[in-house]
């Protein structure tokens, strides 16, 4: 029971910290089908400073170097939609595909270069490690806790006030609905939403870190992050573009893919007889069936996808 | 003013367009050799663009060219699937899954019931045409983009098939039985084509099929009622609607069509025994996404595709004769990723050289008022 809510709480938060970021960007008004290749760089980012980092550094210099590392990647890896969205007007979606492709190709020369310079018999994509990640965990009890859940409730809360409560926010939210309404009031329509490419970059290469310190202690790049960044864009829809909801969505889908992992555990769920790969699709069909009772009426962001025209009306 | 005109050509700057993104694309995946390893990029890189010439003889260069081939076939079918969306308007990021549906049917069918390969390839037609159809029908009646339906089904098809053919796996592996051994009767027939390729077995109809297919998809969106409509529907859907165009069958009716060219992807790809299907992956596989690469990268033109599906794939398979001890074969990959971001600017590129152009025009007519005053 302990090793579910383990895994349901991390994935929570890797889903979370994610959809979180998809929602920043599509609530300035682009979307960000490439949140699986940000994850993919931010990990590797992460993954390199964990690897770099002095023997014995103490856990919280890395805990804050790594997610340095991981954020950095990813907000620098998040530009490339952004310049190619907000200033070359280019099809967002094709960006986004583009990325995610890029994003695992990257990822996987990059690491297979360093590991061959490093060893020349080594031509894996895999970086190893088993000591440095115990710096993110904590014990409550008999409950194996990381750090990375606080970070995530953290800005969850801080993404709640920052959208709702603050001027960015709202401006930022003005931008997806009616960029040119925005501009006339004096926003800078270009500026809010490299903002929000930016911080969808920033929380999506967080997310990539976490996800690949949660229950294994290597990763082999050239699988990329395996789907979760598609899965947290489904988070965001069915929390509706909306902080709190995207939190509870989080950990509904968190709690399936945790069941995938560890449901023979479990008495009467083994005895259900239904593979794993059922818990790992249930994510994707539930998500399908909200879109099917709620895309008539959708709160998703109205100028989301439309490069903004100064000229159009 | 003759050059001006044929630069203002709509075809010929999609051309150059694609050739820059080629060219940029091969320029920063050199620069990433060079700074992996500065002594053997060259070298790499013109592996890379050489592909299966790098074998000294003919009879081993046209065997390769075969196995290229092989793999342009589906690449091929899945640009068209999502070219042929996009012409109505859709874009078709469903290809991957549609794919991965007809590979599950096509080997289902030829390993599980033991069907002709004819019956297999229409099996992975249909089902791929339904799941289009249905993201089709979720966008007409319910308002659901076909963006994210499609990348939902992408993954759901992903588990299902991987469920469906772990009934016919090997025992001792994840993947698929093979069909050379036990389901002959389902192999694309060769017509004797392979010999052209040293006898090269994986050789079939597949590849004129795959280009009399595009020929078709030309025809259909060029020369028939149907294309005019279903263009006319993604140019401006109310529009359509108020010329007593339906615009809702249009839509499911593209999807299908789109999802029925993904699925045949699959089949001739599978249906000629040149790769076995792993149950056990857990990404959906990249021939999909790689058909946005070429339909993008073929001026979203049916017989612009067949080339830059030529040439993703050629790269690509090149990828894999890099130097090992010094370079990954997944620089290709690379490469060929940041050839399709590049494709996003080129609507941007063709704004651009009309600009150019018009500034042309307005000094040269400056000029000539100039001349007329004196």
């Amino acid at each position: 029971m302990a090793l579910l809510i383990q895994y349901t709480l991390i994935f929570a938060s890797v889903l979370m910290l994610v959809a979180l970021g998809g929602c920043f960007s599509e609530h300035s008004g682009i979307i960000n089908i490439g949140l699986e290749g940000i994850m993919v760089i931010g990990a590797m980012g992460g993954a390199l400073m964990m690897r770099y980092l002095p023997e014995g550094t103490s856990a919280p210099v890395m805990i804050v170097m790594v997610c340095l590392a991981a954020v950095l990647a990813g907000a620098v890896y998040s530009m490339l939609l952004a310049v190619a969205a907000i200033n070359f007007n280019a099809d967002q979606t094709i960006i986004g595909t583009a990325m995610n492709m890029l994003g695992t190709a990257l990822a996987t020369v990059v690491v297979k270069a360093l590991n061959m310079a490093a060893d020349p018999n080594n031509v894996s994509s895999t970086i190893e490690y088993v000591n440095q990640k115990k710096a993110f965990y904590f014990n409550i009890g008999s409950l194996e806790l990381s750090w990375f859940m606080v970070i995530a409730v953290v800005l969850l809360i801080v993404s709640h006030v920052v959208l709702y409560k603050t001027r960015f926010g709202l401006r930022l939210c003005a931008c997806g609905e009616h960029p040119q309404a925005a501009d006339s009031v004096g926003i800078n329509v270009y500026k809010m939403r490299y903002a929000g490419v930016l911080i969808s970059g920033i929380l999506g290469g967080l997310g990539g870190i976490v996800y690949i310190t949660s229950g294994v202690s290597e990763w082999k790049f050239e699988n990329g992050v395996a789907g979760f960044g598609f899965l947290a864009l489904a988070v965001m829809i069915f929390g509706q573009w909306k902080p709190m909801n995207i939190a509870l969505a989080a950990i509904l889908f968190g709690l399936m893919r945790a069941l995938s992992n560890v449901y023979v555990a479990f008495d009467f769920l083994a005895g259900l007889n239904i593979p794993g790969t059922v818990y790992n699709m249930l994510p994707y069909i539930i998500s399908l069936v909200v879109l099917i009772f709620t895309s008539k009426k959708s709160r998703a962001p109205k100028a989301e996808g439309i490069p903004y025209d100064k000229g159009s009306r | 003013m003759k050059k001006n005109n044929l630069l203002r050509n709509s075809g010929l700057q999609s051309m150059l367009a694609s050739v820059m993104c080629i060219l940029v694309g091969l320029l920063v995946g050199y620069i990433a050799l060079l700074i992996i390893n500065a002594e053997g990029a060259w070298e790499a890189i013109t592996t890379i663009i050489k592909n299966y010439f790098v074998y000294p003889t003919e009879l081993a260069q046209m065997k390769y060219l075969g196995n290229t081939l092989v793999k342009t076939a589906p690449l091929l079918m899945c640009a068209l699937s999502v070219l042929f969306a996009n012409k109505a308007g859709l874009f078709n990021i469903g290809a991957a899954g549609q794919y991965v549906v007809g590979a599950g049917t096509c080997l289902y069918m030829a390993l599980g019931l033991q069907l002709p390969w004819w019956a297999c390839l229409l099996g992975a037609i249909v089902a791929g045409a339904l799941l289009g159809a249905l993201s089709g029908f979720l966008k007409t009646q319910f308002n659901v983009n076909e963006v994210i339906s499609c990348i939902m089904f992408n993954w759901i098809s992903l588990y299902c098939v991987n469920m469906l053919l772990a009934k016919v796996k090997e025992t001792t592996s994840p993947y698929t039985l093979g069909l050379r051994a036990n389901a002959p009767q389902a192999l694309l027939p060769g017509m004797g084509l392979g010999e052209y390729f040293s006898n090269n077995q994986y050789v079939t109809i597949a590849i004129p099929l795959a280009i009399i297919v595009s020929i078709a998809i030309w025809v259909l969106l060029e020369k028939t009622k149907l294309g005019y409509e279903l263009k006319a529907t993604g140019n401006n859907k109310n529009a359509a609607k108020y010329a007593g165009m339906k615009e809702n069958r249009n839509i499911i009716l593209t999807m299908a069509i789109a999802g029925g060219l993904a699925g045949m992807a699959a089949a001739l790809l599978y249906l000629t025994g040149f790769e076995q299907w792993s149950t056990s992956q857990a990404s959906v596989p990249g021939m999909g996404f790689n058909g946005i690469a070429a339909a993008f990268l073929g001026g979203l033109h049916p017989i612009g595709s067949i080339f830059s599906s030529y040439f993703i794939q050629h790269i690509t398979a090149g990828g894999a004769y890099v130097d090992k001890t010094l370079y990954c074969a997944q620089v290709s990959d690379f490469i060929s990723s940041l050839i399709i971001y590049l494709c996003g600017f080129v609507l941007f590129m063709k704004v651009a050289m009309n600009r150019g152009l018009d500034k042309a025009d307005e000094k040269r007519k400056a000029k000539k008022n100039e001349g007329g005053k004196k």
